[in-house]
């Protein structure tokens, strides 16, 4: 059965929501998102450590999708061709960023290893591998550093939470879901 | 040898590269998508300045926000430094965090440990 797409982010608009967006992601919709996100956090009246991990966190997160997005199937849900879904939401005593994105079949291994790797980790173990991943010499063909996830999971201290969703043969949906605790 | 001199924008930071003054100084926010293409013409100009440097460099790094894309590049950075420190000259790196902000300590904790370079931690009072 095929993931509905809006579904989805309907479903994920619970709670108090900060920010949402679905649409491209581009450099012009990340500057906009960024902008409107950090109004809003200070606007929370949490300290500002806290504000500034979760800004830090949706940065990376965002960027994320930027690099490794793949163009979104075409057909009856009428996405845009780099198609993505973004939330911020945020309870009494944590914060929750959501995001959700297309990738073809293909990048699923890769990709479930690489999540159940950093989530095996401990504290010291990700600081290693971080500092591991950042002194070797290679870029990412997509000229990130490979490391966001690594970053994301070492700001939060919390496994990162992630699902894949079939969607056609030939792509998946991925979802990802990042807590931040506010007492951290 | 010209300057470097850049006003910060939203996502990337301010630039001060003085040969003159043997003063290499990154501030603000650091989080373009495309590092390499902003962080490459310094490392052409520290290329440049390592062959023929100041006997005290001094490096101020104060950044609010930098993104992993950066933090590849902010090392190529420190790279460059190490390889004048190598040669004898001295090289201070002076980290600056916010108070309290214990992630961006550790940031420079990270560095530290992989540049031989020494570093000074100095918190900021906001």
């Amino acid at each position: 059965m095929n993931l509905n797409v809006h579904d989805w982010y309907k479903k994920k608009n619970y709670g108090e929501i900060l920010f949402s967006y679905e649409g491209s992601i581009s450099t012009d919709s990340i500057n906009s998102v960024l902008s409107s996100i950090e109004e809003k956090l200070y606007e929370t009246k949490v300290k500002v450590t806290i504000i500034k991990k979760v800004f830090n966190i949706v940065i990376e997160s965002l960027q994320n999708l930027y690099h490794h997005i793949d163009d979104a199937p075409e057909d009856e849900n009428k996405m845009d061709k780099r198609f993505g879904i973004f939330v911020l939401s945020k309870t009494e005593n944590s914060f929750k960023i959501s995001s959700g994105n297309f990738l073809k079949v293909e990048k699923k291994k890769l990709l479930k290893d690489r999540m159940d790797q950093v989530n095996s980790l401990d504290k010291i173990e990700r600081k290693n591998l971080y500092k591991y991943v950042l002194g070797n010499e290679e870029y990412t063909d997509k000229g990130g550093g490979g490391l966001g996830l690594i970053d994301i999971a070492r700001r939060t201290g919390n496994k990162l939470e992630y699902n894949f969703h079939d969607y056609n043969k030939d792509y998946f949906f991925f979802s990802l879901d990042i807590k931040l605790s506010i007492d951290n | 040898m010209e300057q470097i001199s850049l006003i910060g924008t939203p996502k990337t930071p301010s630039i001060k590269f003085d040969a003159k003054l043997g003063l290499v100084e990154i501030k603000g926010r650091s989080i373009p998508e495309n590092s390499i293409e902003f962080y490459n013409p310094l490392i052409d100009w520290l290329d440049r300045y390592a062959k023929n440097p100041q006997d005290e460099t001094n490096v101020n790094i104060q950044l609010e926000y930098f993104n992993t894309s950066s933090s590849k590049c902010i090392l190529d950075v420190f790279k460059k430094l190490e390889s004048i420190f190598n040669n004898g000259k001295s090289v201070c790196i002076n980290w600056h965090y916010e108070e309290d902000d214990e992630d961006m300590l550790e940031a420079g904790d990270d560095y530290q440990s992989i540049i031989k370079i020494p570093f000074k931690m100095i918190e900021i009072e906001i």
